[in-house]
This record gives structure tokens, sequence and C-alpha cells, in this order.
């Protein structure tokens, strides 16, 4: 098995101890196969245990080791050394305050994902005793991609939207709420159209499709607020020329 | 905090886009067929000025130049938002003012025909 030296420059930061981030550079023997979270694993295991980041599956997952690697939003764990020059450089998610070293503050996330209502609200009034909601194929087929959104976050960090304006719901919740909308079982839409289509939420997307271009499930959340905004608008012509016209 | 009055701005500019990438490239492929002396039987001045003419001929046009214009301007005002210009409603303004012109303008010489 081939070995490779990188330099592994990683961003360092603690808010005990320093005034601003600041990188530090280690030497790390990799094998050919080893992802970035490998080289990361190898800084903690044998070199710097001080150092502080997310990981968890290793497998794409779980969605926690998100990072930029040599300046783009990754999964650390999808990331192969073998693609990169010999130098890389690691550093939290953009968009997102530190924590510490590559840990990121993920509450304005977390507060956007629940305000989506992000979950079935059933359509209809059905027993547990009157068996499931059934689905078709076909049905099923509407959302399933959007079903694979594993909330690691790299479509915020990718987003320049959200870097301009903090306040923008984002591509991953909205993502999420028009899977939802799009499930035969749910019933919820209206109530979740009045959180994603005001103006800062899926209105706040000027399509740049940087979100889709970093997704590491393939789920296109551009693709996703494409429609949303689709649907958004029949919705304002049905208020505003059919409002006798019930939904 | 209401739902977004959005829709309006935004499905003009679906529609334009969807005429910009379908209609657009057809009359680049014209004009230069045209120009380089090689019109069709069917879009010969006569038959263009008669279709220009009758009442449908003149909706189709507007429509056509309206909602490009429409979408040009909207998609200016999204790219300098990019871009980092701050200052939405004046660049709103003026590019809105530029595709209302436009649509004016085309609107008195399809009625002048």
């Amino acid at each position: 098995m081939s070995e490779r030296r990188i330099e592994l420059e990683v961003l360092r930061y603690s808010p005990e101890r320093d005034r601003e981030p600041r990188f530090q550079s280690y030497t790390v023997p990799c094998l050919d196969e080893w992802v970035v979270l490998d080289a990361l694993n190898h800084v903690k295991d044998h070199l710097d245990t001080t150092l502080s980041y997310r990981w968890s599956c290793h497998m794409a997952v779980c969605g926690s080791c998100g990072m930029m690697v040599n300046g783009e939003p990754t999964l650390a764990c999808k990331a192969f050394v073998r693609d990169y020059p010999d130098r890389i450089r690691v550093e939290p998610l953009a968009n997102f305050p530190i924590e510490r070293d590559l840990v990121t503050v993920m509450d304005d996330f977390m507060e956007k994902l629940a305000r989506v209502k992000p979950w079935l609200i059933p359509g209809e009034d059905k027993t547990l005793g009157s068996g499931e909601h059934r689905q078709t194929p076909a049905e099923l087929k509407r959302f399933k991609q959007y079903t694979m959104c594993i909330n690691c976050m790299l479509c915020y960090s990718a987003c320049p939207e959200y870097g301009l304006v903090p306040e923008f719901l984002g591509p991953a919740a909205i993502a999420l709420a028009h899977r939802y909308n799009l499930d035969s079982r749910d019933g919820g839409r209206a109530e979740r159209q009045e959180i994603i289509a005001r103006d800062e939420a899926v209105w706040q997307c000027s399509f740049v499709g940087a979100c889709s271009e970093v997704c590491p499930k393939h789920v296109d959340p551009a693709g996703a607020l494409q429609q949303v905004k689709l649907a958004s608008t029949v919705d304002w012509y049905r208020e505003h020329l059919l409002p006798w016209v019930k939904k | 905090m209401p739902k977004s009055n959005k829709p309006i701005v935004w499905g003009l500019f679906a529609a334009g886009g969807t005429v910009t990438a379908f209609i657009t490239p057809v009359l680049v492929v014209l004009t230069l067929l045209a120009a380089a002396g090689h019109v069709p039987d069917l879009l010969t001045y006569d038959r263009l000025h008669a279709f220009a003419a009758h009442w449908i001929g003149k909706a189709v046009l507007f429509g056509i130049v309206f909602l490009s214009l429409w979408h040009a301007a909207h998609r200016l005002r999204i790219t300098l938002h990019d871009f980092g210009i701050r200052g939405d409603a004046l660049v709103a303004v003026v590019v809105y003012l530029f595709a209302a012109a436009g649509s004016v303008a085309s609107a008195v010489t399809l009625l002048r025909i």
C-alpha cells in the first residue's frame, strides 16, 4: 500500500484562549484509500489530542463531518485525500459561527428546520386499527429524492444568499418542507406555506444552485426551491384572483 | 410576517424565461438566415407584415417582447444583488422602468402597423 505525506492545515480556534482563528499545520502520512476524516483522526490519535471536530459514521450517512476542504463545503468522510494536492486546508463550514476548531454552532439551522414542520401531518383522521396509509410507488417517487437529506448543512455553507441574508430559511429546510408537501399522506401544506412562502424564505433564493452542487446525497435542493416558487405563485394567483375557490 | 407578494414579479420572470429559452434562439437563427439572404417563403416581408397587422399577431409579438424584457430586468436585478450591490429598491425601479419603457415602445410600434 502506498503512503503519501500531506500537509494538513487545520483552522484552530479556542474561544477561551484565542482572540481570532489561526491555522495549524500537521504532516500526516496518508494511505491511498484515506479520506480527509482519516487524516484528521490520525492527527487526533497521534499528533494533537486537543483538536475538536464532529464525526460519527464515516460513511456519508450521519452528516456530522461537514467542513470546508480547500475552500469547498464537503463531507470529510467523502473527500479522498488522493483527489487533493499535497497541501490540504481544512476549515469549519462557512456561514456558521465557530464554536471550537472545526466545530460550528448549528442553532440557527436547527431552529429553522423545526419551523417548517418537517414531519408527516396526516391529511385524514385515521385510527391505528384502520390500517396503514397506503402509497403507490409513483406517489413515493414524487418526493423520495428529498428524503435523502442528512442535515449536513453543506448547502447552507455553499449558499451565497444565506451568507448575505442570515434570516434566509435556506435550502435544506425548504427542500424538506417540500418533501412533506409532496407526500400523498400529508395534509400540512397550508401550514408550511405560511412559513416557506414568505419573503425571507423561498423568495430569498436567487437560484445560484451551489446548494445542489455540494449536496453529498444528490437531493437537489435548488430544484426543490424552484418547484416551491412555482407552486407558491399558483397559490398566490388562486388566493388573489379566485378567493372563493376552496383549496 | 405574511406570505410574500413576490409571485407577481416571479411569475412573469418564469414565463419570460420560458419564452426566452424557446423563442429567442429561433429568432436569432431566423435573423441570421435573413441577414445572409436566405429568407424562407413563409417568412417573407409581406407575410410577416400581415402577421403583425392582425390583432392576434400583435398580441403574440407584444407578449414575447414584454415577457422577455421583464425576464431580463428581473434577472439583472437578482444578478446585481448576487454581486453584492445593495439598494434593491432603486435597482428594481430602474430595471423594471426599462422593461416597461421597452414594452410601451413595442406596443406603440405594433399598434401603428
